[in-house]
């Protein structure tokens, strides 16, 4: 087996120096009932390289992948062209084949590439730290609840109706379990809901998702207002990190913590994971934030270098005290992030969500223009919301048969809102063409 | 898992400029093949920019009415500039790929690369996880295989694929025995057992989900103390004990002997028995926990599926469950029947048991890390999984045998995969747990993991896994023995000097904490 090094000479030599008879014998513990003497049966025995390769990409060979058709799927997950500059140098073997730094005089390369990102994140969200990253937008965002509970000593969230539902029920498992109270409104497609209203005494905070899961914008200096007023706290949830180059950021508009996805930066659709969740918050907050944090120090020769910190907040120390129970993170993810935004750069970065924003434009354009199609949001980013004649997930389904991937049908995402089964969420990105904008155009206008 | 660095006892940082030096130093602070990088934020050039990117055709904006962004502060580099910085920095970390890692209970084995080139075949990563299931079969597909692998090795009929992460996992399993109890509502139950020894991760899950943690002490063999256990479990007809979380082997790389009594007392008491999987690569193919008596378990993908950790994650913690909590699984799920393959999203879908309790992430699941898992299991298939687990067991008493009279073993008889010292061999010589660590540093090891397990003294816990080669394995004991002959023969100073060879000396963890400083800004 390709994997194991010791030859048959080599165990004999060892398990003698051991003074074991064979491997069995240092088995001794376990229980008679559960010691196996072979293989496990009901599964195949090794393989080459060759063979696995086949036998994997045979189901790979089953997909129909974004790239291969014209594509408008969003909804929280988006295709974006990565440079191949990102794939190449996060697959270094010392970036993949190291653990967390705990180490850090031998572990300054993902110390510093996280200072890196920590700092990138508090950038474009206008905030003024962030941490090392955490599994993904979704549990971000409910960390970043418990997290206003902490701060606030209370426990009830009152959750958008614009928030992405896996967003909303990730932090619902959380609400159950771990006991307070996530109010949710009904869907939102146009951001007219009055969140304000529902905030009280007793609520720790408000979650809100800009752009929302319908891809509408808005304004949030006036939400934030209210939530002061009444010492809650706003959390804004972004699920498309590319908008943050062009829309006013949450940090301006007054939030407290930012809970959001980072795939759009570095990361493939990967079929919805692994993703990278970002977090940031304002400062005063920094040992109530989760998970884990890398600061700046001196080395014994006083030169500059990088530590994890402020662990004291976890559970390797914590125990049962600790903010949170995360302890692995996306490190790997969180480096395709800042390598691809370190391209992008201040220029790359705003063009990048000029260029998605205008595609959009275009395409609501072209879709606005077909008979019974219109357009329901009056301000998105790269995603809006469609209103068809019929149902939603019938034509997708529909064109996905002719080689069409035409977006993500709102009753996909809120299955329990009937009157919303004729809403679909496309998406448009750098990475469309016009010609896949007329395809869908021309597909959609046979199918109805 | 954890390796806390920042001990009690970890002795003070020296100040600056002793580390010893050429007598001039070099002009540029680099030295040869080490290069000091600064931030990317120090290497601003306005104007600079990695991506071409086109024109963006000239539509008017319809943001409805959110004003566009000024400026951001991200620094302009080209892409020649990336390219090295990043390599640059790469090369002051340690990896596996560059040498031996024992660090304990981490499992860093080798990580193959046929596992990287499959998670990016344009088949699984350039899909949606929001496609028509028409289009996505294969990647159900292959869910559904890696599943059945995870079900048949454990011996467990259920399995939920989408925790992120082993601790991910925890919160996952301890969910469904909650909702179980709930279910159930045949009396409160509030408390956890868990031991000692225990992943700092467990009493951290309990109590986030709003459990009272009660500890277990280990006994003289450094296995939960049995009679300890049943009086904290007490009557079986009235304990409110929800559950115990056990880890087997546990952190002291010992197979827990009483597992099956642990777990029918357990049982009987009405409660369950979570597993703590991060150890299950010391028995993969050779022992199903199902065998044992687990309810639930979570599984390290990056860990005994050798999934690369990534400088810290991605992971992957799939959670396998017993026939009495396999209704209580989160949602969603894969399910097959003869039109092939389905998700089951709500607690409507068909498939769907009523009673799962919801989500734990958006979407369905590390689906990067199945592909990798999948070809790692069906790279060794059910006999070389015997043999990894045989071998990494095998390679841990071999450093136990060779270093057992120059360290102290806390506990008696074999281990499985990782083997625990303590600092009593270390007494009087001025020389502590952490500075063995630093000193394998300037070896070109990376260190064990120490002061874990916290239940003896000083602990070197060491994890050689089954890939090394014995040559590997007796170059590190033949340093492992050099360091101890120099402890005990009054050189501590060396040892609280190390290490002077990295790119950073020892770091000022302190000064870290007090002050934080978590981004950089502009002067």
């Amino acid at each position: 087996m390709r994997y194991l090094p010791l030859t048959a000479a080599d165990r004999a030599a060892m398990l003698g120096a051991i003074g074991a008879s064979s491997v069995d014998e240092l088995y001794c513990d376990v229980p008679v009932s559960a010691r196996r003497s072979g293989a496990i049966p009901g599964l195949p025995g090794f393989q080459g390289e060759l063979e696995v390769e086949r036998a994997i990409a045979a189901m790979a060979a089953k997909n129909v992948p974004a790239g291969s058709v014209p594509f408008f799927l969003g909804a929280g997950a988006y295709r974006h062209h990565v440079p191949t500059t990102v794939d190449h140098l996060i697959q270094r073997g010392e970036f993949l084949t190291s653990y967390t730094p705990y180490q850090p005089e031998i572990s300054q390369g993902t110390l510093q590439y996280l200072f890196e990102f920590q700092t990138q994140v508090a950038l474009i969200t206008g905030m003024e730290i962030a941490n090392a990253s955490m599994y993904d937008g979704a549990t971000a965002c409910a960390e970043a609840v418990m997290m206003a509970n902490r701060v606030t000593k209370r426990s009830r969230a009152v959750l958008s109706g614009g928030l992405h539902p896996h967003y909303r029920d990730t932090t619902r498992t959380d609400a159950r379990f771990v006991g307070f109270e996530a109010v949710a409104c009904a869907p939102d497609p146009l951001g007219t809901e009055d969140l304000a209203g529902l905030i009280d005494q007793t609520t720790s905070c408000v979650v809100v998702q800009n752009p929302s899961v319908f891809g509408q914008v808005r304004d949030l200096s006036a939400l934030a207002a209210a939530c002061r007023a009444k010492g809650a706290l706003l959390i804004v949830v972004v699920t498309e990190a590319v908008s943050l180059g062009l829309l006013t950021p949450p940090g301006e508009m007054g939030a407290d913590i930012v809970a959001a996805e980072g795939q759009s930066l570095g990361n493939a659709l990967n079929f919805g994971g692994p993703y990278v969740g970002l977090f940031a918050a304002k400062e005063k907050y920094v040992r109530q934030i989760p998970g884990r944090l890398t600061g700046e120090t001196l080395d014994a020769d006083g030169k500059r270098g990088w530590v994890l910190t402020l662990s004291t907040r976890e559970q390797h120390i914590r125990r049962e005290k600790a903010t949170s129970n995360i302890c692995t993170n996306s490190g790997l993810c969180a480096l395709a992030f800042t390598i691809h935004l370190s391209l992008l750069g201040e220029a790359g970065f705003a063009r990048l969500a000029r260029l998605n924003h205008a595609f959009a434009v275009q395409l609501a354009e072209k879709l606005s223009a077909i008979k019974h199609v219109e357009v329901v949001n009056d301000g998105f980013f790269n995603e809006f919301t469609v209103r068809l004649p019929r149902r939603a997930h019938k034509l997708v389904n529909k064109l996905a048969k002719r080689g069409v991937l035409a977006g993500v049908p709102v009753s996909r995402l809120f299955p329990e809102a009937k009157d919303l089964d004729d809403l679909l969420l496309v998406a448009a990105t750098e990475t469309n063409t016009v010609a896949e904008m007329d395809a869908l155009c021309t597909a959609l206008e046979e199918a109805l | 898992m954890n390796s806390q660095t920042t001990a009690k006892d970890a002795p003070a940082i020296e100040p600056a400029g002793t580390s010893p030096a050429t007598p001039l130093g070099t002009i540029s602070g680099n030295r040869g093949l080490r290069i000091e990088e600064p931030l990317i934020f120090e290497q601003d050039s306005p104007g600079h920019c990695g991506v071409d990117l086109p024109e963006p055709p000239a539509l008017a904006l319809r943001l409805g009415g959110v004003a566009p962004r000024g400026r951001i502060g991200l620094p302009g580099l080209a892409e020649p500039t990336v390219v090295r910085h990043y390599t640059r920095l790469s090369r002051n970390n340690y990896a596996i790929d560059a040498g031996f890692y024992p660090l304990g209970s981490c499992t860093m084995k080798h990580n193959p690369r046929i596992n990287e080139k499959l998670a990016r075949l344009p088949g699984f990563a350039d899909l949606h996880p929001l496609q028509p299931l028409s289009t996505v079969q294969g990647a159900l597909e292959l869910i559904d295989t890696l599943a059945h692998w995870l079900k048949t090795l454990t011996g467990m009929p259920a399995v939920a694929m989408s925790p992120a992460a082993g601790a991910h996992g925890e919160l996952c399993g301890m969910m469904a025995i909650r909702a179980a109890l709930d279910h159930r509502a045949d009396r409160p139950r509030k408390r956890v057992l868990v031991p000692e020894s225990a992943h700092g991760t467990n009493p951290a899950t309990a109590a986030a989900l709003g459990f009272t943690v009660d500890t277990i002490p280990a006994d003289a063999r450094g296995r939960v103390d049995l009679d300890a256990f049943k009086a904290k479990l007490g009557d079986p007809a009235t304990t409110d004990v929800a559950a115990i979380m056990l880890t087997n082997p546990n952190t002291c790389g010992l197979f827990e002997t009483d597992i099956i009594a642990i777990a029918e007392a357990i049982h009987q008491a009405g409660a369950f028995f979570y597993c703590d999987g991060a150890n299950f690569n010391a028995i993969v193919g050779r022992v199903r926990p199902a065998d044992l008596g687990v309810d639930v378990m979570h599984i390290n993908l990056h860990k005994t599926f050798s999934t690369p950790h990534g400088g810290g994650g991605p992971g992957s913690g799939p959670v396998v469950f017993s026939e009495a909590l396999a209704p209580f699984i989160p949602l969603p799920s894969v399910v097959h029947d003869r039109d092939g393959f389905h998700l089951v999203e709500t607690n409507d879908d068909d498939g769907a048991t009523g009673l799962a309790f919801g989500r734990m992430k958006a979407f369905h699941g590390q689906m990067g890390m199945f592909v990798r898992a999948l070809a790692y299991a069906m790279s060794h298939g059910a006999d070389g999984l015997f043999q990894a687990s045989s071998d990494a067991v095998l390679n841990a008493n071999y450093l136990l045998a060779r270093l057992g009279s120059d360290y102290s073993t806390p506990f008696e008889g074999p281990c499985m995969h990782e083997v625990l010292f303590d600092d009593r061999s270390l007494k009087g010589s001025g020389v502590t747990t952490l500075d063995i660590a630093k000193a394998l540093i300037d070896e070109g090891y990376h260190p064990m993991t120490v002061y874990f397990p916290l239940v003896v003294h000083g602990a070197m816990l060491i994890e050689p896994t089954e890939t090394e080669t014995r040559a590997a394995l007796d170059q590190f004991i033949a340093v492992m023995k050099g360091l101890a002959e120099r402890a005990k023969s009054g050189h501590a100073d060396y040892f609280h000097a190390a290490p002077t060879l990295t790119p950073r000396r020892r770091l000022d963890e302190t000064a870290a904490a007090r002050k934080p400083v978590l981004r950089w800004k502009a002067n």
